[in-house]
């Protein structure tokens, strides 16, 4: 695995994200600064990692989308490059274009900070496929604006080109209000583009890899891309 | 002045410098007629108006210490680990492998009252920026919040835009906010409490102090521009609240965590880099304080070029840019050849840098401004020489003890649980610690809810343990005995989780000192922390001291927060509260008298504020702790908890709620009552769970040690079952113990 890891002002996962890219793929990634027009040679992961971008002082991400690095970010993506945005970055790409729809506030107005479960939706993307489908994973949310909304229309397509990969569910795997902290429609907590080679999602797998520190539910969605792209080589 | 104008005049066509200086002005600046006097005396002349402002900066309570001073230098601070106490922007602590724990807990009390958002928020940046003033890049953030009274029209406001603040801030910064507290009481009616505490780790042959060195060596500001935000901040907190206090909003400084992230980063990167002589954060009273501080620090003069100073709006004058405490600041000595080297660091995370000035031989502190000197004063003195009161104090007369037997049970034990863990100060915090980010760095082991929260350092196996500590009510029955328990009480979570307790920072909290019986108040707290430091091994690294927290000459209770590091060794043998299986048996290490007065019980369930409060036994302390400590490590305990407010049955209650498991619990003994045994808050004491194989080995060696420990019952089921009590259900305590705090922020309950 080559990953870059992303780093525009404010953005405050890179490290959280570094370290587990090394710990699960063994290689550390290559910190790109968001004023670069290139990515390193050789780079087979771009990953947009959490934080805030600029303050968020305007909307979420919407500065970051504009930074020269995106516009590198985009040709890498056109031409098939696995490119993974959470949090901040999940927000960032959709600012950019890359996905559609946007992230609202919470339905509480609130920042929350807690271990939610995700339902796995699919496991034959390169994404998931440390998982089986059906499978529920627990990993942390930290975010103040993950409401994810697009026109119905949208979310039709969503929907019926199954790329929803992850959903705000009950322990037990259920779609269910309650167990959907920030309101985001249909309980999507992760989408992928219509080619499928990237994702963006808000919850964060990268903080739930040891089990001393959480769990290790998040290992998988790594522990997969390091898989794939070894067996891409 | 002209109140009311809708126009804004430059202050500068206002108010020159060379204003006649009235006794009006003086005490506007919150100088006493004798402080003045004294200040005449130093500089041999009247002093010009920004020259007045620079001292009414330095001279404040806040800034001087003045009237704490000379009671905190009773306070042990030293040790073999201590490598930097009270003195410097934060303490430091040696935590072996060459690595240094920097921390300190700040108040942001005023601010927060005037403007709940940016007041805490400001709070906890200005906490950030002290820790990483010292090189060190900050791993966790804590707090200890104190509220008026649930029923009181604004707290509900001052609670939402506080714990917003704290979280907004941190959050966005990229800090866990990983513990805390959180409490209640008429008595913070119109004074909240916001102490912030930050914790960072820096390499310990890498500390950055504010001494500077080398005459014309440049000095240079970095970081944010300079507002008109927070002008007289120190000194509005060093002033007590009236019916005005509203009008004091424009001294709320308005916080920046965006660019306080970029300074951190800057800040690593330069002194990584080896360009840094002397560094200091422009705190309270900004500029002023932080020159004067590296020059006095240096035994060297600073000379202040203002015109260069990078300014967020025009026509400031010299006054109003001396004062400013806009946030996000730094003021810096580089090595000369390093500065190209910094400048570019700082341009690329697109910061100001500018030279404002340099060191020089004369000991003076000279600011120009327009080619003009609008001050110059003794550098050397504007600290040394300020005032310093001994200020008379009364010590309050011991409360009478409250015999157990003679406090009635109005209530049965199950309904006295049930009503305990739904008092909003014993019910659980969740709704405010999910609103702070407590697991980015991916090293929270135990997060917020348990004893001290734990955190990784680095790449481990090492961790510390974090804890605020304080017990108002006791403090205010009973000063020096309370200001023992804040000690003991944070020694005691530290040690909960098996950390060794290494050392503390304090943040006084107090009333007008000029009041005999609120300066007892103060002398008595710090005389007890002071005791208990010296008994405990824990020294104070590092401190803050808020006075004047009255509004309408009503002032809060004495609140010493007493924040803790501790260390571990290995964080994966650290212990937490939740039960961890069935059958396990549940053990109480210390002493139980059934001491009810002060308590929570007495408080909530018999509505008497009254007796003198648990006396605090440091010897038995010391030893009921080591021992649970040494049981952690070696891993003879499946769970540990530490007993506080509430007593026993709460204690074992969170214990339960934590692992969803019940216990069957056997009855109280016949020699006490049976609330006061379950609810007495005698000091010094621990529950411990231990599987059944190893209970005969762990009664034997608490017996060897003399430590008294006795069986209370044992894991299991899915209920709290007293010996002849009603079952009571885990799930339905939770519901309690989770409903009451979110279903007072929706408005849905009003408390009494």
């Amino acid at each position: 695995m080559n990953a870059a890891v992303l780093v525009f002002p404010g953005i405050n996962r890179e490290r959280d994200m570094a370290r587990t890219l090394k710990l699960v793929s063994g290689t550390a990634p290559a910190m790109v600064w968001h004023a670069e027009t290139g990515l390193p040679a050789g780079t087979d992961l771009v990953v947009i990692p959490g934080g805030f971008s600029y303050g968020d002082y305007l909307r979420c991400g919407a500065i970051a989308a504009r930074s020269p690095v995106m516009d590198a970010v985009r040709a890498f993506a056109a031409k098939g490059g696995l490119v993974l945005g959470v949090c901040n970055g999940f927000q960032i790409l959709c600012e950019s274009g890359l996905l559609p729809g946007v992230l609202m506030r919470n339905q509480q107005l609130k920042f929350i900070c807690r271990d939610v479960y995700l339902k796995v939706e699919r496991s034959d993307t390169p994404f998931t496929r440390g998982y089986n489908a059906g499978q529920v994973i627990r990993v942390p949310v930290a975010h103040g604006e993950g409401n994810y909304i697009a026109d119905g229309e949208t979310i039709a397509r969503l929907e019926g080109e199954g790329r929803v990969l992850f959903r705000y569910s009950s322990p037990d795997g259920l779609i269910d209000p309650n167990w959907n902290h920030n309101g985001a429609i249909n309980g999507i907590a992760g989408i992928l583009n219509e080619a499928g080679n990237v994702l963006g999602m808000m919850p964060h797998p990268e903080n739930h890899v040891e089990a001393i520190v959480g769990c290790t539910d998040g290992r998988g969605l790594f522990a997969g891309l390091a898989e794939h792209l070894a067996k891409a080589v | 002045m002209h109140v009311g104008k809708r126009v804004r005049i430059p202050a500068s066509d206002m108010i020159p410098n060379n204003t006649k200086i009235t006794p009006e002005l003086v005490a506007e600046h919150g100088l006493k007629a004798d402080e003045y006097e004294r200040i005449l005396k130093l500089i041999g002349r009247e002093p010009s108006l920004t020259e007045l402002g620079i001292f009414s900066a330095m001279w404040n309570e806040h800034c001087s210490y003045k009237s704490s001073k000379v009671h905190l230098r009773g306070l042990p601070t030293k040790g073999p680990w201590v490598i930097q106490g009270p003195g410097e922007n934060a303490g430091v602590i040696d935590i072996g492998d060459g690595l240094a724990c920097v921390f300190k807990m700040e108040s942001h009390n005023h601010p927060s009252y005037i403007e709940p958002y940016q007041g805490a928020a400001t709070g906890v940046g200005g906490i950030l920026r002290d820790v990483f003033t010292m090189g060190a890049r900050p791993i966790a953030c804590l707090n200890a919040l104190s509220f008026g009274a649930p029923s009181h029209p604004k707290t509900r406001h001052l609670v939402s835009g506080v714990v917003a603040g704290v979280g907004g801030y941190g959050n966005s910064f990229g800090v866990p906010t990983v513990g805390g507290s959180v409490r209640f009481h008429s008595r913070y009616d119109g004074n909240n409490l916001v102490n912030a505490m930050a914790v960072g780790i820096a390499k310990k042959d890498q500390i950055f102090y504010a001494a500077a060195s080398g005459v014309g060596m440049p000095i240079v500001y970095l970081g944010s521009k300079t507002g008109r935000d927070g002008i007289h901040g120190a000194s509005m907190a060093s002033a007590e609240f009236g019916e005005d206090a509203e009008a004091k909003r424009p001294t709320v400084q308005v916080g920046d965590p965006f660019s306080e992230k970029l300074l951190l980063e800057a800040c690593l990167e330069i002194m990584a880099k080896g360009c840094v002589i002397a560094i200091q954060d422009m705190g309270a009273a900004g500029l002023t304080s932080s020159a004067t501080e590296m020059g006095a620090k240096g035994n060297l003069g600073v000379t202040l070029d203002l015109d260069k100073v990078p300014c967020r709006e025009e026509g400031m004058t010299a006054y109003e840019m001396m004062l400013s405490e806009s946030q996000e600041r730094m003021l810096m000595v580089l090595k000369p050849e390093k500065e190209q080297e910094a400048e570019a660091i700082f341009r690329k995370w697109g910061l100001d840098f500018a030279v404002v000035g340099e060191t020089t031989p004369t000991k003076r502190f000279v600011v120009r401004h327009h080619g003009e000197v609008m001050a110059d004063l003794p550098i050397i003195e504007l600290g040394t020489e300020a005032p310093e009161y001994k200020r008379p104090f009364v010590s309050q007369a011991k409360l009478d003890e409250i015999e157990a037997d003679s406090v009635q049970a109005p209530v049965g034990t199950i309904e006295a649980l049930e009503k305990l863990i739904a008092s909003p100060d014993l019910c659980s915090k969740r709704w405010v610690w999910e609103q702070y980010d407590h697991i980015i760095g991916g090293n929270t082991v135990q997060r917020p809810g348990g004893d001290s929260a734990v955190v990784r350092v680095e790449e481990g196996p090492k961790g510390l343990a974090l804890t605020t500590d304080v017990t108002p009510r006791y403090c205010e029955a009973d000063p020096f005995e309370g200001g023992k328990q804040a000690v003991a009480e944070c020694w005691r979570n530290i040690t909960a989780v098996g950390a060794k307790p290494l050392a503390i920072t304090d943040n006084l909290n107090f009333g007008n000192p000029e009041r005999p019986e609120i300066m007892g108040q103060f002398v008595g707290c710090v005389r007890g922390i002071a005791e208990a430091c010296k008994a405990l091994d824990f020294p104070v690294v590092s401190g803050n001291v808020s006075l004047y927290n009255e509004t309408n000459g009503r002032a809060i209770l004495p609140t010493p927060s007493i924040g803790g590091v501790g260390l571990i060794e290995d964080f994966t043998k650290s212990a937490s509260l939740a039960f961890k299986r069935e059958g396990d048996a549940i053990l109480l290490v210390g002493e139980t008298t059934g001491w009810l007065g002060q308590s929570m019980y007495l408080r909530e369930i018999c509505g008497r504020e009254e007796g003198a409060p648990p006396p605090v036994d440091l010897t038995e302390e010391k030893e009921n702790g080591d021992f649970v400590r040494a049981l952690i490590l070696d891993g003879s305990v499946s769970a540990a908890h530490d007993l506080s407010d509430g007593g026993l049955l709460v204690a074992i209650a969170e214990m339960a709620m934590a692992s969803d498991i019940g216990a069957v619990l056997s009855g109280a003994p016949t020699d006490i009552p049976a609330h006061a045994h379950w609810f007495g808050e005698d000091q010094a004491r621990y529950l411990i769970t231990v599987p059944k194989d190893k209970v005969d080995a762990v009664l034997e060696r608490a017996r060897a040690a003399s430590v008294l420990v006795s069986r209370v019952g044992v894991t299991g089921g899915d209920a709290l079952l007293i010996e002849g009590e009603q079952p009571l259900p885990v799930a339905a305590l939770k519901h309690q113990f989770e409903h009451w705090l979110p279903a007072y922020m929706a408005g849905e309950v009003h408390a009494a």
